[in-house]
């Protein structure tokens, strides 16, 4: 047979996934691994994609998604930090927002063109650019500012052939929540140089001291901006893969065209479900929410205890202690806890090689195991010195 | 604060003071001077042990009685309330709107003795008009705990 795409044949993996093998393998392993909520869907959203089904809602929607979850996602959005999208022209239904990612990628760039990602980031931005054509550069977030990028570097990274500047905040894997100034000034570079700005915000109702700020709400963002979100985390809704992007209208609508052709439309009984999630579900998310807090304090005290730098993440559900003390690669770090001590975590470096020196601990699991981990972690901590 | 520790109580209330306090950012003597306050202000007043009576093989049976009663000048229903409840067969009683007046829910050995504490003690007394009585047939949930055994395998990824 001839060869497949050289691009695709070359292309490197999701790191994320490396240790996945190996754990489904072992027994008694508990796992911070899980980049997903470990609450099943609360039950009045199963029961609305139920009752949708029994009611024999199985058909295709519009390419950009059911009108009425597009009015309620832009009433939502309106209420809940003041923007304006015309359901009608500026918000797509998508796949997740990995579709919504991908979409974005593939109509902003043409070959060659700039994205600036900053990393350690989630797995999906760098190959969603590379594959659209694009190229990704990179800009590290520093251990010495908890992980929130330093404008300054996004700055120096612009050339003539940047095109977007990605963000997001609350950040996978780091937990990382940038503070509004940072944002703004990140804004303010991307309309001195008139660059688009990409905001993935899947994280942004998982947020534990203060409030989320918005990317498109700052002064000059929102007509630059395709803001990503879905239903995935905040709703844990992971396996429905239902998410939505909103922006500028010619952006959008050419995004849609992507859609229509790839994916023609999300799934209908997700979108029905997700209907119900964001009219209803507020009360479920909160408690969930709580629930992620509380959980963030014990394991980062735990890893303090463990004798772990870990600064406090503001949100997701990640903490991303550094085990350099130990003198241990992440990776090192990650496989012989796995293999000693029956603990699953991700290497920082599956985000991006700065990532080297830390490891991504989702708390995303029940407080009985996140303790049992702990008291692993911090017998294989000590037994290295 | 209270309001935080009274949550994770309601859940489990075995959970230390140490524990509530890493939960809820606190220092665990400031939770455990809370919950002693708590005590004895009686908001807190006690803690019991949700058992599954049907696996712990408890064949014991219970009736919710719905009771009609007229109300007595001054005392409304405080007065039949009162003295219903201070049977020990009796489980709980409620107020409530609606065609009845209180609920009660009785529990017996067997089907006969609450049916004999029924019309023997509760329709006999001064004020009662008439009752109902409801067995309980099967426990599907109770005060948030679900005791319906249905496997719920989500099959989550261990990484993702």
């Amino acid at each position: 047979m001839k060869p497949i795409s050289q691009t695709v044949e070359h292309y490197p993996p999701s790191g994320i996934r490396k240790f996945f093998d190996i754990v489904s393998q072992m027994d008694d392993v508990v796992s911070l691994g899980v980049g997903e909520p470990d609450f099943v869907t609360p039950w009045r959203i199963r029961e609305a994609a139920i009752n949708s089904l029994e009611r024999g809602r199985t058909s295709y929607t519009s390419n950009w998604g059911l009108l009425e979850l597009r009015r309620v996602i832009s009433r939502y959005l309106e209420g809940y930090s003041g923007l304006c999208y015309n359901p009608e022209n500026s918000v797509l239904i998508t796949v997740g927002v990995s579709e919504g990612m991908d979409l974005t990628m593939r109509t902003l760039l043409n070959p060659g063109d700039e994205v600036i990602i900053t990393e350690p980031c989630y797995v999906s931005y760098k190959a969603c650019v590379e594959l659209a054509g694009g190229k990704a550069v990179t800009v590290e977030a520093k251990k010495e500012r908890d992980f929130v990028v330093d404008p300054k570097d996004i700055e120096a990274a612009v050339t003539d052939k940047t095109k977007a500047v990605l963000v997001s905040y609350p950040s996978n894997p780091t937990g990382a929540v940038a503070d509004k100034k940072t944002l703004r000034e990140i804004v303010d570079i991307a309309v001195k140089h008139d660059l688009y700005i990409v905001s993935d915000e899947i994280y942004d109702r998982l947020v534990y001291d203060g409030e989320h700020v918005s990317v498109p709400t700052l002064p000059g963002a929102f007509e630059r901006t395709v803001l990503l979100n879905g239903f995935s985390k905040a709703y844990a809704m992971t396996g429905w893969r239902i998410g939505y992007a909103a922006g500028p209208t010619e952006v959008i609508k050419n995004m849609m065209k992507i859609h229509q052709y790839t994916m023609l439309c999300a799934p209908i009984n997700a979108q029905n479900a997700a209907i119900e999630a964001i009219v209803n579900g507020a009360k479920d998310r909160e408690d969930m929410r709580r629930e992620y807090g509380r959980r963030r304090r014990v394991i980062v005290k735990g890893f303090r205890e463990a004798g772990l730098d870990c600064f406090m993440p503001g949100g997701a559900f990640y903490a991303f202690p550094n085990v350099e003390s130990t003198g241990l690669t992440s990776e090192e770090f990650c496989e012989k806890l796995l293999f000693e001590h029956k603990v699953a975590a991700v290497p920082g470096t599956a985000f991006g090689a700065c990532g080297e020196g830390n490891i991504r601990c989702s708390y995303a699991t029940s407080i009985e195991d996140i303790v049992t981990a702990i008291d692993r972690i911090k017998a294989f901590v000590a037994g290295l010195k | 604060m209270r309001e935080q520790i009274l949550e994770i109580l309601r859940k489990d209330a075995r959970t230390s003071s140490e524990m509530i306090a890493d939960l809820i950012g606190s220092d665990a003597e400031t939770v455990a001077k809370e919950i002693a306050e708590m005590e004895e202000e009686g908001v807190i007043r006690r803690y019991k042990t949700i058992i599954d009576r049907e696996k712990a093989g408890d064949e014991r049976v219970f009736a919710f009685i719905d009771v009609r009663v007229s109300p007595t000048r001054g005392v409304g229903f405080d007065d039949v309330a009162r003295r219903i409840y201070r049977y020990p067969e009796v489980h709980s009683v409620y107020l409530v709107s609606g065609d009845y007046d209180l609920r009660v829910v009785v529990e017996g050995e067997t089907m006969k003795e609450v049916a004999f504490f029924v019309a023997d003690k509760l329709s006999t007394l001064d004020g009662v008009l008439s009752t109902q009585s409801n067995f309980l047939l099967k426990k599907y949930k109770e005060d948030g705990d679900i005791f319906d055994d249905i496997e719920e395998d989500t099959g989550r990824l261990l990484i993702s």
